[in-house]
């Protein structure tokens, strides 16, 4: 029943706001929207808590550890974006960067994508995963050219072509699963459901579905942004407003990560080897390094938290690729802390770009004299995103480098001269920023006060105190992943 | 005592057809082409008198023309009848074509061009030199097409000897093969070009600028002129009836079946008078292309055969 | 070599698939381009109709439907609506020439070729030959998007790679399930609308629907 809720209010609201348009109380009718999605997550989260892994709608819909948290966060970020959004929107329909007609656009069709993800998420069949990922590319990609600047468009259309063919080589790779799960369980649905998959993995053709893995890996790697694959993201990232910049980068990322890690369980069942581990372990830590690399060259602030969160997706698959109990329940913690930072980054980014009208980051100056709460927060969660202890960040970090020094002590030096890079090179442009006299071309905001305490308060209890549900769950988690 | 003389009464019967065939092939093409454009034909054997006539003519060389201006016509008669006397036209059982199998055949082409070109050269005249460099574009291009064309057709009949591969293909009982019907788009493309038919070069033209055979010949008279005229004339009458024994061999008489070669005969007659018809239809169809369009039209008949070739493998 | 008759008109229809796939590498002419998609679509559908018949599955008759609607007539409907209002009229311009293009798709068939063998060994369909055509579809989909300066022509390039992916779902299992067909058509057509309003988006912000215009996110700005 709760499972219903989550997916249909969020189908709801995008009607509604596709109906409501301009209006003035869009802002709130998005929040509520989100908001009861977040509710009626939770609930689902008790559910399943309660009751172990459960099957719904004719096995349509299957829900366990691993997805219920990341339909939870999903449905918690997606809130909180709105409510950032509503300031923030409104700010850039008052200065004019956005019009009547875009402003529907973007309610309907963020509502849309939240829908997309939970799908995505909650779904048991593969093909499903599948269209829902292409239907969340898809009800975004014109949400990144909303400004219609030339930047922009170009931005959209990089993303709309290079995620559409990674995505398809994705559906390439489904239709070899399918093949190779038809001989066990014959034609029809029964094939795709991914209980049926994962249980009776062992029967599976090895060969083809080694085959299919690379074709998965390539099409959802490329929607999680890993390197070489990684080259419409900063650009979707930078060109898009805020609250979608948070959102790719918190959410359909993660979601994108989900969908590989599920088809991995499959084709590590059949091949009885981890061939996708080492796959995996090489996409990951290429991400790493080059993504901290080119944190180092950024000018344009968003672009530079872009690249930040390839570097962390990098971290998480990478981690997925090693492995074993400790290496993924660092993986899934890490999929959680980074999507809350990163958006409370991209929600204080948001509006320093606002109060200083650039993204060009030599010209932000001053924020903490400017706007206390913008400097703050963009300064504790650049603390927060660079792994410096107290936060949760540290927390999973810590725990995949224990693992890698364990099971892969070549790899840990890589993988911790990333993590250097990244934090010097974060550091390096965000003081400058945070600190010092603000520009005279600085005007006031009213900021969004709410979005980012919450954030960075949650990243914070994270990384001091891990909630006995939540450890509950990723062991749990842990457990299907193994 | 028939059974005995056999082989040779038909590699003897053979031959004459692609003696008396060329031309007669060639006076039915522009018979059909005066019809469509609403003029007289001078009849089916003009082209056989022409040649004639030309024989009787005087012989003018120019003044530093070497043995090769003089030897290529007979070289390239020789080479052209040779192939004659190969390609199995009437019957699949043919004494001399298991002398040569079908990479030869492409060869003994290849040699008559190679010497066409060195005649062209040789008296040093400027459009000679221009029609070689033309002629040595197309083949250069085109040969690699044949070769993919015809070893696909190899491929599915599991030899390169022509008398085999046609023997091969009238027995089995018929499929549809997706690999033959590249090859073949791909060997009329190559057949267009190797016998100089427009859209690549326009037999009935002197126009300086878009010759290309034509260019190596105009140093040519009487005899030789007769020679070459006579060979390109068998070039087209063997590429047409290749085309028939490779691509639709049925009616072909078989090996060690005399019997079946009357029938053959008039089952080439229609097909090599369908040919003729086709040819006529693509030349007033179309317009000649630009040379520089060549290339690519002969670029489209190398990814026609290789796709043959390819979706033998993938598809059969 | 004992093909049944249905593999046969299969896998001809296969090689037909495989050539509008380098026709619409070769073409210059962007109308041109339409039509080959167009025929390229219906080819589509029919050897789907015809895994249908002679399967006996009777689901693979609404593939074929859906097939023919949308990628026959409303994708190139839309796309010719399209390049009637903008006026494009030009030759498509590549980036890579036309024969290197061909050679490199010619390499990439061999490659689908080879990637699907041990595939080709594993199944028993009728169909299981043309898995390699399908990739190869898929594949020179691919390179047409790479090798095409025109939103147009790479939108084309990306359709039928998509029909690529519809061809390999049929010859590798006989279709997918139902439900994930109709998803897939109904993420093509959203798909289709997005490229649409892109297309006057890039037209009244660049002028131009090319896409050399667009490079100005280059890493070291």
């Amino acid at each position: 029943m709760a499972l219903l809720v989550v997916l249909v209010t969020s189908l709801l609201a995008a009607a509604v706001l596709a109906f409501v348009g301009d209006r003035k109380y869009a802002h709130e009718i998005n929040i509520i929207g989100s908001g009861a999605t977040f509710a009626a997550s939770i609930f689902l989260a008790f559910e399943v808590y309660e009751s172990g892994p459960m099957l719904a709608g004719g096995d349509f819909f299957f829900v366990d550890a691993f997805n219920v948290y990341l339909a939870v966060l999903t449905a918690f970020v997606s809130t909180t974006t709105a409510i950032f959004s509503r300031k923030y929107m409104k700010f850039e329909r008052a200065h004019g960067r956005i019009g009547h007609k875009s402003m529907r656009f973007y309610h309907a069709m963020f509502q849309l994508f939240i829908f997309a993800m939970l799908l995505a998420l909650l779904t048991n069949n593969v093909g499903v995963l599948w269209i829902s990922m292409e239907l969340a590319t898809l009800s975004t990609v014109l949400l990144v050219s909303l400004y219609r600047t030339p930047a922009a468009i170009e931005a959209a259309w990089k993303y709309f072509i290079l995620c559409g063919v990674g995505i398809a080589l994705a559906l390439f790779g489904t239709v070899l699963l399918y093949f190779a799960a038809e001989k066990v369980f014959g034609e029809g649905t029964q094939g795709l459901l991914w209980t049926n998959l994962s249980q009776a993995s062992g029967q599976l053709e090895p060969t083809v579905l080694s085959l299919a893995f690379i074709f998965l890996m390539v099409g959802y790697g490329t929607k999680v942004g890993l390197v070489p694959l990684h080259n419409w993201l900063p650009d979707a990232h930078s060109e898009g407003p805020t609250p979608i910049s948070a959102v790719l980068s918190g959410l359909l990322l993660n979601v994108a990560l989900y969908a590989l890690v599920r088809c991995k369980v499959i084709v590590d069942g059949a091949t009885h080897s981890n061939k996708t581990g080492y796959i995996m372990m090489a996409f990951g830590l290429l991400s790493i390094i080059v993504a901290s690399f080119s944190l180092l060259r950024q000018k344009d602030i968003k672009r530079m938290f872009a690249y930040s969160s390839i570097e962390h997706m990098g971290i998480a698959t990478f981690a997925f690729g090693l492995g074993g109990p400790v290496a993924t329940f660092g993986a899934l913690l890490h999929m959680l802390v980074h999507s809350i930072t990163k958006s409370a980054i991209f929600f204080t980014v948001g509006h320093a770009s606002q109060m200083n009208s650039t993204q060009d980051m030599s010209s932000i100056r001053g924020l903490v004299k400017g706007n206390p709460l913008v400097g703050w927060g963009l300064m504790l969660g650049v603390v927060a995103i660079a792994g410096v202890p107290p936060f949760g960040v540290f927390t999973s970090e810590f725990l995949i480098l224990t693992a890698a020094m364990k099971n892969a002590p070549y790899l840990a030096p890589i993988f911790l001269l990333g993590i250097a890079v990244a934090f010097a090179a974060l550091f390096k442009r965000a003081m400058p920023m945070v600190f010092g006299d603000p520009g005279p071309s600085q005007r006031p905001l009213k900021a969004s006060h709410f979005p980012v305490i919450v954030h960075l308060v949650l990243i914070l209890v994270l990384g001091l105190y891990m909630p006995v549900f939540l450890n509950d769950w990723f062991h749990k988690a842990v457990e299907l992943l193994k | 005592m028939i059974r005995q003389y056999y082989p040779i009464l038909i590699e003897s019967l053979q031959v004459i057809l692609v003696l008396l065939g060329g031309p007669l092939l060639v006076g039915w093409v522009r018979m059909l082409k005066c019809w469509t454009q609403g003029r007289r034909s001078a009849g089916l054997l003009q082209p056989m008198r022409d040649v004639t006539k030309l024989f009787v003519k005087e012989t003018v060389l120019a003044e530093n023309a070497s043995w090769i201006f003089r030897s290529t016509p007979y070289i390239v008669f020789g080479a052209t009848l040779m192939a004659g006397a190969i390609i199995p036209v009437v019957s699949a059982d043919l004494p001399l074509a298991a002398t040569a199998d079908i990479i030869a055949l492409v060869a003994i082409f290849a040699l008559a061009r190679f010497f066409t070109a060195l005649a062209g050269l040789d008296t040093g005249t400027a459009f000679g030199g221009m029609g070689t460099s033309r002629e040595m574009m197309v083949s250069s291009l085109a040969e690699p097409a044949v070769l993919m064309s015809v070893f696909t057709v190899s491929l599915v009949s599991h030899s390169t000897s022509l008398s085999h591969m046609v023997h091969e293909l009238t027995t089995v009982s018929f499929v549809l093969r997706p690999s033959l019907a590249f090859a073949l788009l791909a060997f009329i493309l190559i057949a267009i070009a190797e016998t100089g038919r427009i859209p690549v070069d326009n037999p009935s033209t002197h126009l300086e600028l878009t010759m290309i055979h034509e260019a190596m010949l105009l140093e040519y008279s009487g005899r030789h002129l007769a020679l070459i005229e006579w060979a390109s004339m068998m070039k087209l009458f063997l590429f047409a009836s290749l085309g028939i024994a490779l691509f639709l061999p049925w009616g072909i008489a078989g090996i060690d079946d005399p019997g079946m070669l009357p029938v053959a005969l008039v089952a080439l007659a229609v097909k090599l008078a369908l040919t003729g018809v086709f040819i006529v239809l693509v030349e007033t169809g179309l317009s000649k292309m630009r040379i520089f369009r060549v290339a690519e039209f002969l670029g489209m008949a190398f990814l026609l055969a290789s796709l043959g070739m390819l979706s033998y493998f993938i598809l059969e | 070599m004992s093909l049944s008759l249905a593999a046969q008109i299969n896998s001809v229809l296969a090689a037909l698939i495989l050539l509008t796939s380098f026709a619409l590498l070769v073409q210059r002419r962007v109308q041109g381009l339409l039509h080959i998609f167009a025929w390229q679509g219906l080819l589509l559908s029919i050897s789907t109709a015809v895994v249908g018949y002679s399967a006996g599955l009777h689901h693979l008759y609404i593939s074929a439907l859906l097939t023919l609607t949308l990628k026959v007539f409303a994708l190139p409907y839309i796309l010719y609506v399209l390049i009637h209002k903008l006026k494009i009229h030009k030759e498509v311009e590549e980036v890579v020439n036309i024969p290197t293009t061909m050679i490199i798709g010619i390499a990439l068939v061999i490659f689908s070729y080879d990637l699907t063998s041990p595939i080709r060994e594993l199944s028993t369909l009728v169909t299981r030959s043309t898995l390699a055509v399908a990739l190869s579809t898929v594949m020179l989909g691919l390179l047409m998007m790479i090798t095409r300066k025109k939103a147009l022509t790479q939108i084309v390039g990306f359709l039928s790679l998509e029909n690529g992916l519809f061809f390999a779902a049929t010859s590798a299992t006989y279709g997918m399930p139902l439900v994930v067909e109709l998803g897939v058509a109904l993420d093509i057509l959203i798909a289709a609308f997005i490229f649409g309003i892109f297309f006057f988006q890039i037209r009244t912000t660049f002028d131009s629907l090319d896409l050399k215009e667009m490079e100005k996110l280059k890493e070291d700005e």
